[in-house]
Parts: C-alpha cells; sequence; structure tokens
C-alpha cells in the first residue's frame, strides 16, 4: 500500500496511468471535429483560399478540463484509495488468525475472510509464520504454523458451519507447534460467548496482544420453543423486530412463503443487557401449518437464523381406539369413530386399532372412544407418563359401568349414570356450552349457540374440579375435563364422540377443540427418552443447513445416535433434518444469544477499521463529471446553432447521439427474435398470406403442368362443394412450390406423387416435417388407383422416394371408427376416381379399446399428418371453369353417386384437418347410436 | 422543382402580365433586313402601307394596285413601308451548379433562370419581336412561345457544373441575353463579348444568385463540392474563408461588368430571393431603352 499523507492507495501502480493524462489532452485537443459536406456551386471561388487560422473550433479548455479531471479522478479509484488506512504497526513474532465459523459468523463472511486474509497477506509481507484456527469444531492436533501464504487457499474455501462455533479444548496442545516469539493473535469472532472462549482469551492474552474484529451487523438467531404448542422465539441483539418467514411446498410443490408471523413484544433478559427475545406464535391453519417446512428470519441468511419444522411443528400421530364400525352405510354415522375420523384426518396422521396395536406405533395422541381400560392400563399408564395425550370420550358403555369411580387414567373421579338433560322425562332443556375461560387450552373460540348437550357423565365434586375443567356447560358442569399424569395428560370429554348425547361432534367447535387439544399434545422427543426397542436408535441425516441457511443434501454423512443427537447441532451432525423410521426430527442451530466480552484484548471498531474506501465516492464523481460532459458538449452545439442554419446544427448534434444510437441500432440488429421476424416478412408469399388468410387449400407443384392443373381444379371444385355445403369457405387454391414457399401458414397439402417429380431439397423437408409436426395434413395421393393391384399404395417408388425423410408414423388403412368416418358425413370408403383401393393413416395406439356403448374406439388423439390413397381424387373433384365435372367417374348415375362419395370425403377430410378429433367427443353420439340403429333395421 | 411547360407559361404569363409589350430599341435598325414590327421610313417589303407610286417598267402586273388604279388613267403600284423585326436570342444556363438553393423557401437557380427567360420572351412575342432560344432560329407569333416554354422546360441538365452558350449562334443584329451564375471560369464570357461585338450584337448578362452564394453564412469545418461533385474544397473554418469568397465574387462580378461595358452590353445581378419582376424590370429598361 502506497501512503501519501492521509491517503492510501491500495494498487498504486494504477496511479501509473495518470501519465497517460498530458497525451490524452492533445489527442482531445488535436481531434478535429468531422467537417459537414455543404454542396455549393460558388466552390469555384473557393479553390486555393487558405484557412486564415489552421486548426478551427477546438473543444473548450473548460470542457477538456473537465473531461481529463474525470479520466484522473477514475484513474484515482481505480487505484483503491483509502482515507487514512489503519497502519497497526506489526509487531514481529507468529501470527494466529482465530476466526470463527460457527453459524453466527455467516452474515458479512465474505468481510471476515477479506480481513483475515490481509492479515495473512500483511504477515506474509513480513516474512511471519502463521497458523488459521476455524472454530468449526473440526480443528484436532496441534495448529501448523506454516508461511501466511500457504494458509490464503484454505482461507478462501473455508465457510461457516451449521453449528455454533467450537473452540478446541485444550488450548496448550493446539497451540504445541507455535515458534518462538510473542503470538500475534487477531480474533475475528462471530460476537457470541462459547463454552471456553473467555479461558482462550485469557491464556491467548497472555502469549501476546490480541486484537478482536467484531462483527459488523448485530445478530438475530431464531429457536424453537416445542411446548404445549410449539411457538418460535426471536433473539436479537438491537430493537429490530424483522418478520419471520414461513417457507413450505405451495399446492405445485414450489416452495414459497406460505405466511409471515409478526413478533411479540420484546422481553429484555436479565442476565445479559441488550439482548431481547420476542415470542412469535405460530398461529396458523392446521393444513397450512403442516405445510412449513422452515421458518425463516427475513432478511438474514445463515443457519441460525431457521428454525426446520419437523414434527414438533406438523402433523401428530393420532391413534384411534373404539369398536369396529359397521359395515353398513347408515350405521357408520352412529359410530363415534366416524366423527373422530372425518375431524381429525385432515390435520394429522390416523391410527386405529385396537389399544395394543395403537400404542405400538408410539402415536402422540390416543382418543379412546367409550372404552373401558382393562388389562392394557399398566402400558398405557406408562405411555401417558412419558407424555402421551390420552383423550377420552364418555359414552354409553362407561354410564352403565358400575365402578366407574375406580376407573383408571380419568381426569376427574366420575358418578356412575350420568344425566339426562331434556329428554321426555326430565326437567329443563338441553345445555348449551359456556364461554372458555380466558386462559385455557380453547382460548378464543367461542362457543355456538346451537351447541345442545342432553346427556353427560356427571364428576364427582372434588377440590381441584373447577382448576382441572377446562370447558363447561351453561350450568357449570364440567363438560370437558383435563388432568396432567407424569408428563402426560389426560382429557376426558363428558359426552359421547357421536351425535347421541349431544351435537358438539356435528359442530365446527369439535374439530377446533380437537385440534388444539391434539396441537397440544407433546410430540415424543429422541432426547428425552431412553432408545427402547421402540425407538430407532439412530436417526438418519436426510437434509441439513449449511452455515448460511440453505438446505443442501445430507451426503456421506454418517448416521446419528440418539443421544448424540440430543446434545445439538456439532461436527458431523449438522443443523438439519434427521429422520428414523417415520419419524422426523429437525436440528436447529439457532440458540439463544449470549454476548461475548473481549477483557485484555483490542477490538478494533468498525469505525477505523480499515481506513474509509474512497472508491465510490471519486467514482460517483467521475461518472458526475462525465454527465457534465455531456450535458455541456449538447449545450456547445446548440450554441453553434443559430436560426437558419438548423442542418449544422442537426450535423454536429447528431455526433453526440451517434455512438448510442449506433450501439441501439447493433443491439436491435444483433437481436434474434427481430432476425427471424424479419426473415420471415422476406420470405413469405403474399399468395401464401392469402391462403393462411381464407383457408385456401394447397397443393405441391409436381412440375407436369397437366397434374397441377388438375391438382388446381380438383381442389377448386372441393372449395366449392365446401363453401356450398359448410361453414368453411377456402379461397383459390394456392400452389405450393416446396423448394422456396414457406409452409407454415397452410394446414392442408395436396400432392399427387408422379414419376418425374424432383424430391425437394433437405430445407424443403424441414420444413414439411415442421408442417407435419404442428399440426398439418398432407394427402398423398398416387392417382393410379393400385392398378398393380398390389394392395398398399402403388406408385410406391415414387412415393417411397418423396416421403422418406419425412417423419411419418405407422400406417395402417383406415379404421372403420376412424373420426375421417364421420367428420362431417358419415362414409364408409373414400372413393376417388376410382374406388375400393385403402386408404393409408396413422395406426391406431395398441391396445385401444372402445368404451362400451360407444362404436368407436377413442383412437385419434391427435391428427393423422398424413393420408396416403390411390384414388385420384383431385380428378373426381376437378371442375372446368364453368363448374362442370372435368373427368367422367364411373358409369352413369353409380358414377355421380361415386363423385359425391368423392366430395363428401374431401369435406370429411377438411373438416379432419380443421377440427381434429372434435368428432370423437361424445356430443354426437346419441345421435349417431340413433342413426347406425335405425340404418340397420332399414335393409 | 422543375417546370413543365405548361406550368413554366403560366407562371411566365403571370411576370410578364406586368409589362407593356416590348419593342427593342431601335438602334441601327436602318441596317436591318428581316421585315418585322420596325418600319424603316422607306418602302420595302412590309405589312403597313407606305405609298402608292406610280408603276414604272420592271413591276410586275400582279404589284399594280388596280383599285388605286381605277380612279386615275395611270397605274400606281402600292408600296409598303419596309419593316424589319429585331430578333432576340435568351440564354439560360443549364449548368448543374443552377440547380442549387439554399433553402427551401426559395426556387432554384435554375427555375428563376428559366422564369427570366420564358417571361422576357413572351413580353418581345408581345412586342412582335422575334425570339428564339440560343441555337434555335428566332421566330415570333403565340406558337412561338409555347416552343419557348417546351424548350426550356425540356432543357437536359449539361452534367458539368457551368456551360456555355453556342458561340457560332451568334448573328449579326440580334440582341441576346445571357441568365446564368457566372461562377464557373469565365473566360468563355470574355470571348463570347468580342465576338458578340464585333458583329454588333449587344444585350445582356444577367447573373442570377442564391443568397447563400452572396453572403456566404457557413462556419466550422465544411467540405464544400460543387454539385456535379468535381469540384470541392475543405476548410477547417468556413466563418474565416468568407471575407475572401465575397472579394471573390465582387472581383468576378467587376470583371463581368467591366467585360460589359466594353462591348457595349449590360450586366445586371439577381438573387432568388427577390422578386422575379426585378429582374425582368430591369431586362425590359436595359433591352428596351
Amino acid at each position: 500500500m502506497l501512503i501519501l499523507g492521509p491517503l492510501g492507495f491500495v494498487t498504486p501502480w494504477i496511479l501509473a496511468a495518470l501519465a497517460a493524462l498530458p497525451i490524452l489532452w492533445i489527442i482531445l485537443r488535436a481531434m478535429p471535429p468531422a467537417p459537414r459536406l455543404q454542396q455549393f456551386p460558388g466552390v469555384a471561388l473557393l479553390l486555393g483560399l487558405r484557412d486564415p487560422v489552421p486548426v478551427a473550433r477546438r473543444t473548450p479548455w473548460w470542457l477538456l478540463l473537465l473531461r481529463l479531471l474525470a479520466m484522473a479522478l477514475l484513474i484515482l479509484a481505480f487505484a483503491g484509495p483509502v482515507w487514512k488506512p489503519v497502519q497497526r504497526a506489526a509487531e514481529p513474532g507468529p501470527l494466529l488468525v482465530v476466526l470463527d465459523a460457527g453459524w453466527a459468523a455467516a452474515p458479512g463472511w465474505a468481510g471476515r475472510q477479506a480481513r483475515a486474509e490481509r492479515a495473512l497477506q500483511d504477515a506474509s509481507g513480513d516474512g511471519r509464520p502463521a497458523a488459521l484456527l476455524l472454530t468449526d469444531g473440526r480443528q484436532t492436533g496441534p495448529l501448523v504454523f506454516s508461511p501466511a501464504s500457504d494458509l490464503l487457499a484454505r482461507l478462501r474455501a473455508a465457510a461457516p458451519v451449521a453449528w455454533s462455533s467450537r473452540l478446541p479444548e485444550d488450548l496448550a496442545e493446539t497451540l504445541a507447534d507455535q515458534p518462538e516469539g510473542r503470538l500475534n493473535t487477531l480474533w475475528i469472532a462471530d460476537g457470541l460467548d462459547s463454552e471456553n472462549r473467555a479461558d482462550w482469551l485469557a491464556q491467548l492474552t497472555a502469549r501476546g496482544p490480541v486484537t478482536v474484529v467484531p462483527p459488523a451487523q448485530p445478530l438475530m438467531a431464531l429457536t424453537l420453543h416445542s411446548d404445549d404448542t410449539p411457538s418460535l422465539t426471536l433473539h436479537t441483539l438491537d430493537d429490530q423486530a424483522p418478520a419471520i418467514l414461513a417457507i413450505g411446498p405451495d399446492p405445485q410443490g414450489t416452495p414459497r412463503e406460505l405466511a409471515r408471523l409478526t413478533p411479540g413484544d420484546a422481553t429484555e433478559g436479565a442476565a445479559d443487557a441488550g439482548i431481547r427475545t420476542r415470542p412469535v406464535a405460530i398461529d396458523l391453519p392446521p393444513e397450512l401449518r403442516n405445510r412449513i417446512t422452515r421458518f425463516q428470519i427475513e432478511g438474514q441468511n445463515h443457519a441460525g437464523a431457521v428454525v426446520l419444522a419437523d414434527d414438533r411443528v406438523r402433523r401428530r400421530k393420532v391413534g384411534l381406539v373404539g369398536d369396529a364400525d359397521s359395515a353398513a352405510e347408515g350405521q357408520q354415522l352412529l359410530s363415534p369413530l366416524h366423527y373422530l375420523r372425518r375431524a381429525l384426518a385432515p390435520t394429522t396422521d390416523l391410527v386405529e386399532g385396537g389399544l395394543g396395536d395403537v400404542l405400538d406405533t408410539a402415536p402422540d395422541v390416543i382418543i379412546m372412544a367409550d372404552q373401558l381400560l382393562q388389562d392394557e392400563t399398566p402400558e398405557l399408564a406408562e405411555w401417558v407418563d412419558e407424555g402421551g395425550l390420552l383423550i377420552r370420550f364418555a359414552g354409553p358403555r362407561m354410564a352403565a359401568y358400575e365402578t366407574l369411580p375406580d376407573e383408571p387414567l380419568l381426569p376427574v373421579r366420575l358418578r356412575p349414570g350420568g344425566r339426562d338433560i331434556g329428554g321426555a322425562l326430565s326437567w329443563g332443556d338441553p345445555r348449551g356450552l359456556a364461554a372458555f375461560a380466558a386462559d385455557g387450552v380453547f382460548t378464543g373460540l367461542t362457543a355456538p349457540d346451537e351447541v345442545a348437550i342432553r346427556a353427560q357423565l356427571m364428576a364427582q365434586p372434588a377440590p381441584d374440579l373447577a382448576a382441572r375443567t377446562i370447558a363447561s356447560l351453561s350450568d357449570n358442569t364440567p363438560l370437558i375435563t383435563r388432568a396432567p399424569v407424569g408428563q402426560g395428560q389426560v382429557v376426558l370429554f363428558h359426552v359421547t364422540a357421536n351425535a347421541d348425547w349431544s351435537n358438539l361432534p356435528i359442530s365446527g367447535l369439535f374439530v377446533q377443540m380437537l385440534d388444539r387439544l391434539v396441537a397440544s399434545a407433546r410430540v415424543s422427543n429422541p432426547t428425552e427418552q431412553p432408545a427402547q426397542d421402540r425407538e430407532q436408535p439412530f436417526w438418519m441425516p436426510e437434509q441439513v443447513l449449511d452455515g448460511f441457511g440453505l438446505a443442501e443434501g445430507a451426503g456421506d454423512l454418517a448416521p446419528v445416535a440418539a443421544d448424540q443427537l440430543a446434545l445439538g447441532p456439532g461436527p458431523g451432525q449438522p443443523a438439519g433434518i434427521y429422520a428414523a423410521g417415520e419419524r422426523r426430527l429437525a436440528l436447529n442451530a439457532g440458540t439463544p444469544l449470549i454476548r461475548a466480552d473481549w477483557p485484555g484484548a483490542f477490538v478494533e471498531s468498525a469505525a477505523d477499521a480499515p481506513g474509509r474506501d474512497l472508491t465510490g465516492w471519486l467514482i460517483a464523481v467521475a461518472a458526475l463529471l462525465l454527465a457534465l460532459d455531456a450535458l455541456c458538449s449538447a449545450l456547445l452545439m446548440r450554441g453553434r446553432a443559430r436560426p437558419g442554419r438548423a442542418a449544422a446544427a442537426a450535423g454536429t448534434a447528431a455526433g453526440g447521439t451517434a455512438a448510442a444510437g449506433l450501439l441501439v441500432a447493433l443491439l436491435f440488429a444483433l437481436s434474434p427474435g427481430s432476425a427471424r421476424a424479419q426473415d420471415a416478412a422476406e420470405v413469405l408469399n403474399p399468395e401464401l398470406l392469402r391462403a393462411a388468410n381464407e383457408v385456401a387449400l394447397a397443393y405441391v407443384v409436381t412440375g407436369d403442368a397437366e397434374v397441377d392443373e388438375i391438382s388446381r381444379q380438383g381442389l377448386q371444385g372441393l372449395s366449392r362443394a365446401l363453401f356450398y355445403r359448410s361453414s368453411v369457405e377456402p379461397g383459390e387454391p394456392v400452389a405450393v412450390d416446396l423448394d422456396s414457399d414457406d409452409l407454415s401458414m397452410l394446414t392442408f397439402l395436396y400432392w399427387p406423387v408422379t414419376d418425374g417429380q424432383p424430391v425437394p431439397s433437405p430445407l424443403a423437408y424441414m420444413r414439411l416435417n415442421h408442417f407435419l409436426r404442428s399440426g398439418g395434413l398432407i394427402l398423398f395421393d398416387t392417382r393410379d388407383g393400385d392398378l398393380a393391384g398390389l394392395g398398399g399404395p402403388d406408385m410406391g417408388a415414387s412415393l417411397q422416394g418423396l416421403a422418406a425423410p419425412l417423419e411419418i408414423p405407422p400406417l395402417s388403412p383406415v379404421p372403420e371408427d376412424h373420426v375421417l368416418t364421420r367428420a362431417f358425413y358419415l362414409l364408409e370408403d373414400f372413393p376417388g376416381r376410382w374406388q375400393g383401393r385403402p386408404v393409408w393413416v396413422e395406426a391406431p395406439p395398441a391396445g385401444a379399446e372402445a368404451t362400451e356403448g360407444v362404436p368407436f374406439r377413442n383412437l385419434n388423439d391427435g391428427v393423422t399428418p398424413v393420408v396416403i390413397g390411390a384414388n385420384s381424387w383431385a380428378e373426381a373433384w376437378a371442375v372446368d371453369d364453368s363448374g362442370m365435372p372435368r373427368f367422367p367417374v364411373g358409369r352413369g348415375y353409380e358414377g355421380e353417386e361415386q363423385r359425391e362419395m368423392a366430395f363428401r370425403f374431401g369435406i370429411n377430410l377438411i373438416m379432419y384437418v380443421l377440427t381434429g378429433n372434435y368428432k370423437s367427443d361424445q356430443v354426437h353420439v346419441p345421435a349417431l347410436l340413433e342413426r347406425l340403429r335405425s340404418e340397420e333395421v332399414m335393409p | 422543382m422543375s417546370f413543365s411547360p405548361a406550368d413554366l407559361r403560366a407562371r411566365a404569363e403571370t411576370e410578364a402580365g406586368g409589362l407593356p409589350a416590348l419593342v427593342l430599341s431601335a438602334e441601327r435598325l436602318a441596317a436591318m433586313i428581316a421585315p418585322g414590327a420596325h418600319g424603316l421610313r422607306r418602302a420595302g417589303p412590309g405589312e403597313d402601307f407606305w405609298q402608292y407610286r406610280p408603276a414604272a417598267s420592271g413591276d410586275t402586273a400582279r404589284s399594280i394596285d388596280w383599285r388605286r388604279s381605277a380612279r386615275s388613267d395611270a397605274q400606281f403600284v402600292r408600296d409598303r413601308e419596309a419593316q424589319t423585326a429585331q430578333s432576340a436570342v435568351i440564354w439560360a444556363s443549364a449548368g448543374q451548379g443552377m440547380a442549387y438553393r439554399g433553402g427551401t423557401d426559395r426556387p432554384t437557380k435554375r427555375d428563376r433562370a428559366r422564369l427570366l427567360a420564358m417571361a422576357l420572351g413572351m413580353v418581345l412575342l408581345r412586342g412582335g419581336e422575334r425570339v428564339a432560344l440560343a441555337g434555335q432560329p428566332p421566330r415570333s407569333g403565340r406558337l412561338q412561345a409555347d416552343r419557348l416554354a417546351q424548350s426550356l422546360a425540356l432543357q437536359a441538365d449539361s452534367g458539368a457544373d457551368a456551360d456555355e452558350p453556342p458561340l457560332e449562334a451568334l448573328r449579326p443584329n440580334q440582341r441576346v441575353v445571357l441568365i446564368a451564375d457566372f461562377l464557373g471560369d469565365p473566360a468563355w464570357v470574355t470571348d463570347y463579348l468580342a465576338r458578340a461585338s464585333a458583329l454588333g450584337v449587344k444585350g445582356a448578362l444577367l447573373q442570377v444568385l442564391d443568397p447563400d452564394e452572396e453572403v456566404f453564412p457557413f462556419d466550422g469545418a465544411v467540405l464544400f463540392r460543387s454539385l456535379s461533385g468535381r469540384v470541392s474544397h475543405d476548410t477547417r473554418d468556413a466563418g474565416g474563408l468568407r471575407a475572401a469568397y465575397l472579394a471573390r465574387l465582387a472581383e468576378r462580378r467587376d470583371l463581368l461588368r467591366h467585360g460589359a461595358q466594353g462591348a457595349g452590353w449590360h450586366f445586371g445581378t439577381h438573387d432568388t430571393a427577390a422578386a422575379p419582376s426585378h429582374a425582368l424590370m430591369w431586362l425590359y429598361q436595359v433591352l428596351g431603352g
């Protein structure tokens, strides 16, 4: 770095370019303006005159100065000027760079790397040995001190990790290889306290001076608080409260922001001033919540700002235990499980079966509808004790149970028998619900008026009855009671889960209540449970985060034992999603923030750390000067233009904008789209444009004048028939020369095959194939009536030669149920001038089956690209200019009938070309069926 | 902008309408042989009655005026006053330089020159003079106006920047009007005037210039090029050339004026921004005086 007074230059050699400025001055000065061409008859009088002043109209000196100043500023800017650069006197001795590499270091990682690189380069310049310690917890053994330049590659490859920064445990061991001399330490810190940081700092200060580079931005972290209702906590070091984005796949499967959560009021941590925590409630509909894959602090890109959603946030597994459903449909509505199933299925995973089976699947919630506990009780009690949520519903069986007060796993003691309200033999009306308590699990739900309870089980009065009641009737008798049992809880609905005792199960409130209750169930947490045979002892990483909070594949990470996983993210188990069997668990990097303090170390403050970089300012000023220059130049030109000499002014002003204009013109010229459009516009034949406008039929020019004339007349006859009989009104037929014409405007091409036809060029075949692919149809007509009698289309050699390069699918004779047979007329045969020869179209797909009741298969999802035949249709269609048929067809009346059929085939074909498989639709099936039936009867 | 014959004629009619018929000044008419409107105050071929004289031997019987002779015994011959028509030759330059105009608000020099030539021709024809374009036989009458218009309008570009009137078409006792910009090499003018004065031909030179050519309003770097593209001049400071150009123009005009005076001709200038009637009036005065 070059230091000039208070100014330092990072790359001083660029300043050498300043020497070029005087040359630039001379060039700019000497550059004459381009002369303007003026026609003038009086030139003869000018001949031989010499300019009074040799160089005319120089750039004004101040404009020149402006430009030179701008250039000089640009050169200075690129030399990397720094105002008052910090030059800390480098102390001799080895350098240790401690680079915090936990998730908290991810914001501004590039800046940290740059700072470390600068320090290493300085050390390299001084020839001091250096070592780089990344605090990602993967450093084992003593650090190697080497020439600082050797460390740069490792530094550049370093990336933050998705766990907290960890220092090696033993400083003495790590620094065992330290060379002689006082150890200079540069600690690029992430600002968070870690386990043995204070210890390290103390020892490092003992070994030499320690410089600490604190993080530039205040840090934020997000943690998941898995309680009854899982919620997030936002930890910040300042007063900011950015929104939390809930991200998950949308219905199309694309990850997107599903919701924005707003943090609540801040509570300042008592332990450390300045750290604020804000609760963030995940108050979302269950359907939405189940889709969320991650929560992220808006605008923060580090692993600590991401909370991956796992089972704790997502679907609960609910086991339903009840009487098996009756098979009959009507009785399903009587089954309590039916209502539970309908209420829970959208938001939870349901497991049904006997109590033992359900317990084996390790559910989060077990719901028992009117079940009495018998021998399974110890196992179930153990499950509840470990954190399960047991929800029980009352019912006639419980009401009739004689020793009901002794029934285990109930939140309250029950009286046997229960009570009926509002029955035929009782006083009073059915009871409604009382409003829910403001602090209970049902807070915020409103009890609808129409919910009425007609029967319930009654609780024995007890001192804690009121505390255990979470919903009650309007006469304060408990309706739902809850009691904790061990780490779990037991909930009892004092009514049935079907509509026998109340209409609660058929109200929307029932669904909401169950959702709330299920959401309050604690998800079984492997970290707090000993690995049992039911639990997976190892967790497979499915998806892990990098330090920036971006998801990546798990790669070859080893499975993690459950007890290891309980320790949180660390080396070998980065933050991410881990799966064991059906269960998925998220390890999140975010932790509550603890501010680090640095006694005895020199803390670089952000203000004076690198000096003020002037590059941006200089470039801005230079740009401003250049803009001013452009403005002045324009003004200068305008000044020269006096009235009556607009042309002169235009000439000079044009120079200024010429470059921009040229650039724009160049861009337009290079833009492929416009170029293609121009090409197309050039190539398009007006005749083809007309064909597109008028849906004109087209035929291929074969080169044989007679055949071409027949084609033209034939298509003309067909066009007339179409015009008279259908809503297709084609214009005059169009002759198409395959070698030169663009086919993209056409839909139908009649191609008579002749012997002497020249084979089209490869380009023409390209166009033909494009034509076929884009829905065009070619009617190949070998016109020989299959005289050779070989069965297939003849004039085989010519046709094969012509059609070989075309992309033609496998062919077959027209099946009886092909759309061609009914596109407009119902046809059996496709006669032209000849009759009874097979016509070939694209083969129907193998395995096409007719739908029952429909006389044809649904064959033609696409339109066949070719129709090949030998019936010489054009000759049958051909009319002369007076509209009379040109060629005789067949003999007598039958012949005319054949001609009529030929026209009908033509019309069907054109309809088929224009409407595709429209007729395959079922719309006309009834009418067609009717007609087919009557035709069968007729003969 | 170029005139069609009918157009040219209509515009020339308008311009010429303000002037009475021009009869060329009758100097040296005595020597005239060709008949015309200029009475020679002596008997000779002509149209107007001059005198009856007794028939002398040698008079043919056809020449005897029988009506006059019937009143007396002698035979009289009816003499007519000898008359001559002055012939005027007009030449408008067809050089490419004439196609110049400095601004859209004014016609090209060529159009102006043709207009002036046509108007002058019509005034002369109305005066009974015989008029022609240089190189063509002079004729009189209204039909000649049509022919003039035709030839003027269809006059081809010479291709060169400047052209010269045909020297060999000069005939004695003609009046010649040369309309051009006289910006090219003026050597031919001197020759022409020398020959004309030798033949007793008088006339006028009219220099038609565009205002730009008179003022030279150019500045900065300009590449001047003649309209045919054959001559060009490159300058870095056109404004600095203005004085020199104007001096040269004045010099050229002096040359022309002196030449004209020496040969008994007249020299006038006209710029296309002015009304054509000015130039026409000047020609009228010069030729009629």
